[in-house]
């Protein structure tokens, strides 16, 4: 009975003389919810409707307005049309970009919680406070710090034209290479964490009982252990994949123009005061990320396992 | 084909704990064997070693004529039910029972998994989720998954502990049903001897990393070789006595200035300080106003006890009757109606058969294997 009343609904067949006093509680129950929503909600409402709703408004500004000028809402979906066609380069090259630097985390970052939630042992907790460890200097910081271990006359280049891996004329910085492999050190963590989180849940005696079921390691692994961490790799891949694909400090600061993705570009024409191009590609970029985050989500299908 | 399950001088120790010391052990092919111990005794070590699970410190196990003590676990034909089953959750029943024939690479595996289903009576559930079924239906999916490999040795880690006492009993007599239907070996871990004596052809009782006695569920109850047996299977009154005399076939021993007579074979030790052991059941009161009736030699009897405890049970009525030098014994006597009743405060004889009395070595405790009340 309580336990119905909590969800809000009033009990049903109860008695006339019952009735009069549980309504009475769920209604005050009620209002305490709503109450403790409101904070939230506000702050949603202020941070996340307003804005929203002023970039698409902006999106469909009239292209001639400017600054001085001012603008108006014209409802002008060609705004979306120019947008797409100009940039559609640094879209695709956004994409690609951050797909490279997912699929890159992935593959460090899972035999790396996997060591860190099976074997790691005493020394887990340091472990994890080494992955976290980056976040203690900005983003800024550390991407600035990439570029001079890449620089031209930096180590890891002179290593390299020592081993012959790199020409004389070679260079790291201001590559694609640079631009994923900055992308890649940055979000690494988030990948990590959430991989590490699911892993860890995983019950022990299920590998055992795959073991006791004739699955040598590899098979336990590929029958069991895989498809129970499927939760981490979903929110690892998307937690990398979405701030990557929105990223324009790894492209500013580690490559050039040939590198740009679509953030330098947002980035660029809202410094120049171009606001309904730059809005149209951010609506763009965001609706893009979410139909493609929920198509994969629906794909692999982890709805029953979390 | 397979054959005897022999543990030889088998050890386990963690760090400076030993947890198994030195155990030797036969389990004959076809036979379900419970190995019976309170939580620490060793008992989920020895199996675990047996899965491969866990590695010995020392000793081997031969399962037939092959030694598989440093065989891995998914080489070993040996499947286990584990405590709290361990399904996989990504998987539905169907999978879950198919799991170990598709590692096999076991073609037919469509045919084989439904009739596994049908033998533990969950047909109809094969399309749900482990988190679906209830706690006995889990079991049996479990069972299910090993059983459906023909294991040489089926291995059961408390298979029953997380069921409520009705269903337990019930898949009690499931389990024995199923272990005779398919005659594969059996062993049981478990620490509750109601179960391992209702299921078991043999019981290893272990404690402490060693087993203490191993024999019938008869053999067992009736003639326990240690306190702690005497203890931890039912329930035992235990006296200090010490030996006075050996007469043929019987040794008499002194308890208090009675004299007690007990078999020669039913004595671990023959001179000395003793515990004279006798079972509850075996006891019967005697009104002790009254004169005792010409019995005498043949019946064991200690006079002058004082009823201090009376609880009816329904079937039974257990008493405490406490004796005049102190010690309280436990006697649970039938309710058949032909046998007076008595209260808290009477006057009591109690009187047992010879046959019914063992005699246990004083060195050990009295108390080992008790039972903590939860």
């Amino acid at each position: 009975m309580s336990a119905l009343s909590h969800l809000g609904g009033a009990p049903p067949a109860a008695g006339p003389p019952a009735a009069a006093e549980p309504e009475r509680r769920t209604g005050r129950r009620r209002l305490t919810a709503y109450l403790l929503l409101l904070p939230g909600g506000l702050w949603l409402v202020l941070f996340f409707v307003v804005p929203l709703v002023t970039l698409l408004s902006a999106s469909l500004y009239d292209p001639s307005g400017s600054v001085e000028t001012g603008y108006t809402v014209t409802w002008h979906w060609q705004n979306y049309v120019d947008a797409l066609r100009d940039y559609a380069r640094p879209f695709g090259r956004s994409f690609v970009y951050a797909l490279v630097a997912t699929a890159i985390c992935l593959l460090l970052g899972y035999p790396l919680a996997y060591a860190i939630a099976f074997k790691a042992g005493r020394w887990k907790n340091l472990m994890l406070a080494l992955v976290i460890a980056p976040f203690f200097t900005s983003f800024l910081i550390r991407t600035l710090s990439w570029k001079l271990l890449l620089g031209d006359n930096g180590f890891v280049v002179d290593v390299l034209q020592a081993l012959r891996i790199l020409g004389p004329d070679g260079r790291l910085l201001a590559t694609t290479a640079a631009v994923v492999t900055g992308l890649t050190y940055n979000f690494l963590p988030f990948m990590v964490l959430p991989l590490y989180a699911s892993l860890e849940r995983i019950d022990h005696r299920l590998i055992e009982a795959g073991g006791d079921l004739f699955a040598g390691p590899f098979t336990t692994f590929r029958t069991v252990t895989l498809p129970l961490s499927m939760p981490g790799v979903v929110a690892g891949t998307l937690l990398t994949f979405i701030p990557a694909a929105g990223d324009y400090i790894n492209a500013q600061l580690l490559g050039t123009p040939k590198q740009r993705m679509i953030g330098n570009d947002i980035q660029s024409l809202f410094a120049a005061g171009v606001y309904p191009t730059a809005a149209a590609l951010s609506v763009t970029l965001m609706a893009a990320i979410v139909v493609l985050v929920l198509f994969y989500v629906r794909r692999t299908g982890t709805e029953d396992l979390v | 084909m397979a054959g005897d399950l022999v543990l030889a001088g088998l050890c386990k120790r963690f760090g400076s704990f030993t947890a198994v010391h030195e155990l030797d052990l036969t389990v004959p092919q076809g036979a379900f064997f419970a190995l019976l111990g309170p939580s620490g005794c060793g008992k989920t070590t020895t199996l675990r070693m047996v899965a491969g699970l866990e590695r010995p410190s020392a000793g081997g196990i031969r399962l037939g004529a092959d030694e598989i003590t440093e065989l891995r676990p998914y080489k070993r034909p040996v499947n286990t039910v584990f405590q709290s089953y361990a399904l996989f959750p990504h998987l539905d029943v169907f999978e879950n029972v198919a799991f170990g024939l598709r590692r096999r690479g076991v073609k037919q595996v469509r045919q084989q998994v439904e009739d596994m289903l049908e033998l533990v009576e969950l047909g109809e559930y094969r399309h749900r989720k482990p988190a679906q079924l209830s706690g006995g239906q889990q079991q049996r999916v479990a069972l299910a998954r090993a059983l459906i490999n023909h294991p040489e040795v089926l291995l059961l880690d408390e298979p029953l502990g997380a069921l409520d006492l009705k269903l337990r009993r019930q898949m009690q007599i499931e389990l024995k049903r199923i272990q005779t239907e398919v005659g594969i070996t059996f062993v049981h871990v478990t620490h509750d001897q109601e179960e391992a004596m209702t299921m078991a052809d043999s019981i290893a009782v272990m404690n402490a990393g060693v087993i203490e006695q191993l024999g019938t569920p008869v053999e067992l109850y009736d003639l326990p070789a240690t306190t702690f047996v005497a203890n931890f299977l039912g329930q035992s009154n235990l006296l200090e006595g010490s030996v006075l005399d050996r007469r043929g076939d019987s040794l008499v021993v002194e308890v208090h200035g009675s004299k007690v007579v007990v078999p020669a074979a039913r004595a671990r030790v023959a001179d000395g300080a003793v515990w004279v052991g006798v079972r509850p059941e075996k006891v019967h009161l005697a009104d002790g106003d009254r004169p005792q009736d010409g019995a005498g030699d043949q019946v064991n009897c200690l006079r002058g006890a004082v009823v201090s405890d009376v609880s009816y049970v329904g079937v039974s009525t257990q008493y405490l009757a406490r004796l005049s030098w102190g010690p309280e014994l436990t006697v649970f006597e039938q309710n058949t109606g032909a046998r007076d009743t008595f209260a808290v405060g009477d006057t009591v004889d109690l009187n047992w058969q010879p046959a019914h009395t063992f005699v246990l070595d004083a060195k050990q405790d009295a108390k080992a294997g008790v039972e903590e009340v939860a």
